[in-house]
């Protein structure tokens, strides 16, 4: 008994451990289904591993974890900052669009200055949609979470209006826009790919990506930012009381958290896609963000190991099916170690629990008392 | 009298020598505590002294590390405060554990709510929560909602849920802390109905006076160590403390003559509304002149909270002027009155007063974390934090030392106050507002908290003072103002206040026509 409670409490004053736990469970769970469903399990893993350990498989890796590594900071950062940023999706998507359409309409401005425009046009877009949130909460108390879900829809929808604009759409009959101008691709020269033998896609967006765990982390570390975002994040009311605009803070957080979620989407178009198509359903960039942040435990440097993990995952279970395998196992693993990592949130509040629990019982026992109470009158 | 130490009866509670430990630190060595039927039974000590632990390891929050527990002379592994619910043990905790949204009715019941077939059956659990409070003399809005009320009401609501669980023996951890002095009285009066009906009371508590009023025995705790079990009739106050602190504490505090200066604070014709919409500031008048303590005196619920919350920019007002040195704060937000003078000790620590996530360090530069040398264009400058931190923590004797980057959650009460009395005096404003500042505080820490609060007026700042405590008022203030129904009914200089005269004013005897 003691030295069972001794185990988890080592495991819930060990973030690293129990994540690593979690994962370990996942891949368990995956293999329960592998043999059930009559498959073998080493060669479903195997080719898991054997594809992302190539050079161009990690390659692959990494192109695939940029979007994944720059919401996941997006969503980390509205966590450590009280927000619960569910609405990245949107603002990936009109990031992402923001960009196609710089990239379209400036098609010919040379390619040092026409980048930044791309990046800055979406993270201006992503923290707009970010702050109009803000705005209906801190105006009007308005749930954010609930507009924020919304505004994802709304995002989609306009994504595809303004795809189908005769300005943007494509010339051909594809339902998409336009093809990014060349002008805005972040990929590497098609000689370095050729020579490394690296992936078509292989692009630069890692480095920004990089660049942004490192600053997400000095932001929210090392500035009075920072500090006095987490406070209002903690606790509003001594923050107010010390003098913090807490509605500002509400505003500026998501407008940054907005604008990583409008850098993930430039990137992702800049970097592997060529054009945005008309969608019939919502990509999910946002919630795999989220993931990516639980995963990361909302630390920059841990978003960052968690979108790679998270990039490998996706890419590698694209190769599953050479196996015989249903890509969907990659669901299964991905579900099960965020449930195993919301339990281990619970291992951390192992003393709650048992607050919970005793508070559970002490319920019942009074019931119990007064049961007894009401005999003893009889 | 029932009132011998060797009882021919089984104590109901036993604790022979725990000893509790957390990693390397020792918070119970060898304590021993014995109560028996109909007894109330004080623990005394002080912040951090380990009285809380000993009681959570009664209540099977916490094990002891070793040592046993015995229940009607019958040796019981307490785990879970099931355990002890089965055992028949009831806790009021300190710090409240009531669900925010609910109302009063739906806290006291909750878990043992009524039900008319699968359905809740509120009308008859009002109806059993307005009787127990009647019963008890202890009123409260049975409809009100907990985030609505006063830290004051939310006890009585903490008491009132322990009482109907009809435990036999009843822990209260600081029950009176925020209670005024006509509650504390009636608080008393209860226990002493409880424990001719048989029940048995363990109260901690810091406040001498009540020990003395309430208590049959005292066990002192001191450091984590037993010091020893008295009868509480054979031994003065002062015995008490320096049983409790360890040397000689004098209640006196030291404070000079001296003429105040220009008025600082000036509140004119002030209205405001409370939570429910009703005005509860009838057109307040108040001034806080330079080298003077203002106390407020006056029963919960006349206004004081909101008055303080208007000045300091939490609540806003309907109407009046709020001057801080001739500026206008009214109705504009707490930054704004900050960087015009106003500093501030809060009702509730927890809420308003910290961080609790955050470090003591970061929670000490909370007004000043924009300013040099605590940041440098925009960038904390961890050294100067650090250093700030060390510096405080032993200016102000903030327990255990070395503990700049712990949060301010597990602090000790006591310790989360000196934390912000360090902040707000250090941030040295021409007015410190100080609203219950000693709540909760053993006598060593309120020496010490009065002796800065009474530092800032010798040193020529304006003091404005809201306690429920009486006595704090009469010994702090230059200038007793009387509230009463939201408004100042009285001012009398605080060398000729006595306290039943006092009584008879806050309780709008003494209200001119």
């Amino acid at each position: 008994m003691t030295k069972k409670k001794h185990i988890l409490d080592i495991i819930a004053e060990n973030r690293f451990l129990h994540i690593l736990l979690s994962i370990l469970l996942g891949f368990l769970v995956g293999a329960i289904f592998l043999v059930v469903m009559g498959l073998s399990v080493g060669a479903a893993y195997g080719r898991l591993i054997s594809s992302v350990t190539s050079l161009k498989g990690f390659s692959y890796v990494i192109v695939y974890s940029i979007p994944y590594i720059v919401v996941g900071l997006s969503v980390a950062f509205s966590f450590k900052t009280g927000v619960f940023n569910i609405g990245a999706e949107g603002q990936f998507v009109v990031g992402s669009m923001a960009a196609c359409c710089v990239s379209i309409l400036c098609a010919n401005v040379p390619k040092p200055l026409l980048i930044p425009m791309c990046f800055l046009a979406a993270m201006l877009a992503g923290a707009v949609w970010g702050v109009i949130v803000g705005f209906l909460k801190t105006k009007w108390g308005i749930n954010e979470v609930l507009s924020m879900i919304m505004f994802n829809w709304i995002a989609f929808y306009l994504s595809n209006f303004i795809a189908g604009l005769p300005a943007i759409k494509s010339e051909g009959t594809a339902e998409a826009t336009k093809n990014v101008s060349v002008n805005a691709s972040t990929l590497l020269s098609k000689d370095l790919i050729n020579r490394l033998g690296l992936a078509p896609t292989a692009n630069w967006g890692i480095l920004v990506a990089i660049a942004m765990t490192v600053l997400v982390w000095f932001v929210i570390e090392k500035t009075t930012l920072g500090y006095e975002l987490k406070a209002v994040g903690s606790n509003k009311f001594a923050a107010e009381y010390g003098g913090i605009s807490v509605n500002r803070s509400i505003l500026t957080a998501l407008a940054i958290s907005g604008a990583l979620a409008g850098l993930g989407g430039a990137l992702q178009l800049m970097g592997m896609g060529t054009r945005i198509s008309i969608f019939s359903s919502q990509e999910g960039f946002g919630f795999a963000g989220i993931v990516v942040a639980l995963i990361g435990c909302s630390n920059p440097f841990g978003v960052l190991v968690a979108g790679i993990f998270y990039g490998a995952l996706m890419y590698g279970g694209s190769k599953l099916n050479l196996e015989g395998v249903p890509t969907q196992l990659i669901s299964v693993i991905v579900g099960t170690v965020v449930f195993f990592i919301a339990i281990s949130i619970i291992f951390e509040n192992l003393k709650r629990i048992r607050a919970r629990a005793a508070r559970n019982a002490e319920a019942a026992a009074i019931k119990k008392a007064e049961g007894q109470k009401e005999d003893k009158k009889k | 009298m029932a009132k011998e130490y060797v009882d021919m009866n089984t104590p109901v509670i036993e604790m022979r020598n725990i000893v509790k430990r957390f990693g390397d630190f020792v918070a119970n060595d060898g304590i021993n505590l014995t109560v028996h039927k109909g007894e109330i039974h004080a623990i005394l000590g002080e912040n951090g002294a380990g009285k809380s632990t000993l009681m959570n390891q009664l209540y099977g929050l916490l094990k002891p590390t070793s040592g046993d527990i015995l229940v009607n002379g019958k040796k019981i592994e307490m785990s879970t405060p099931r355990d002890a619910i089965d055992a028949g043990i009831g806790m009021v905790h300190q710090h409240f554990m009531l669900v925010q949204p609910f109302t009063v009715t739906e806290n006291i019941v909750l878990g043992t709510e009524p039900t008319k077939g699968v359905q809740l059956d509120m009308e008859t659990a009002r109806k059993n929560v307005v009787e127990i409070s009647r019963r008890y003399g202890l009123s409260i809005d049975p409809d009100a909602k907990i985030e609505d009320i006063s830290v004051g009401m939310q006890q009585r609501v903490e008491i009132l849920k322990a009482l109907y669980r009809g435990a036999d023996i009843l822990i209260l951890d600081e029950p009176t802390s925020s209670l005024t002095p006509q509650e504390i009285t009636e608080l008393i009066a209860i226990m002493h109905n409880l424990v001719k009906d048989g029940k048995s009371i363990i109260i901690i508590t810091h406040k001498l006076k009540e020990i003395k009023e309430s208590a049959d025995f005292c066990t002192i705790i001191r450091m984590g160590k037993y010091i020893g079990t008295v009868d509480v009739d054979t031994v003065t106050e002062n015995d008490l403390a320096s049983m409790m602190v360890g040397r000689n504490v004098t209640f006196k505090v030291d404070k000079p003559e001296q003429e105040p200066g220009e008025v600082v604070l000036d509140v004119k014709d002030l209205h405001c509304l409370d939570y429910r919409g009703i005005e509860i500031c009838k057109g307040l008048n108040l001034q806080v002149r330079r080298g003077e303590i203002v106390g407020i005196a006056g029963i919960d619920g006349n206004g004081q909270t909101e008055l303080v919350e208007v000045i300091t920019g939490l609540r806003k007002g309907t109407k009046g002027q709020v001057l801080i040195n001739g500026v206008d704060v009214f109705n504009k937000p707490p930054l704004f009155g900050f960087q015009n003078g106003v500093s501030s000790i809060p009702a509730d620590r927890q809420k308003h007063g910290l961080v609790l996530d955050f470090s003591i360090e970061d929670n000490l530069i909370l007004q000043n974390y924009e300013k040099e040398p605590f940041s440098k264009k925009k960038v904390l400058q961890r050294e100067p934090i650090f250093a700030h931190a060390t510096q405080s923590i032993e200016k102000y004797d903030i327990r255990p030392g070395n503990s700049e980057k712990r949060p301010a959650g597990t602090l000790s009460g006591g310790n989360q106050q000196k934390v912000i009395i360090a902040r707000e005096v250090q941030n040295d404003k021409d007015l410190l507002i100080a609203v219950n500042p000693t709540r909760g505080l053993d006598v060593g820490a309120i020496e010490y908290v009065h002796k800065y609060i009474v530092g800032q007026r010798n040193k020529g700042k304006a003091v404005l003072l809201v306690s429920f405590e009486l006595d704090e008022i009469m010994s702090l203030s230059d200038i007793i103002d009387v509230i009463f129904d939201g408004q100042i009914v009285d001012s009398i200089p605080g060398k000729d206040a006595n306290e039943n005269d006092l009584g008879l004013k806050m309780a709008g005897g003494g209200k001119k026509a």
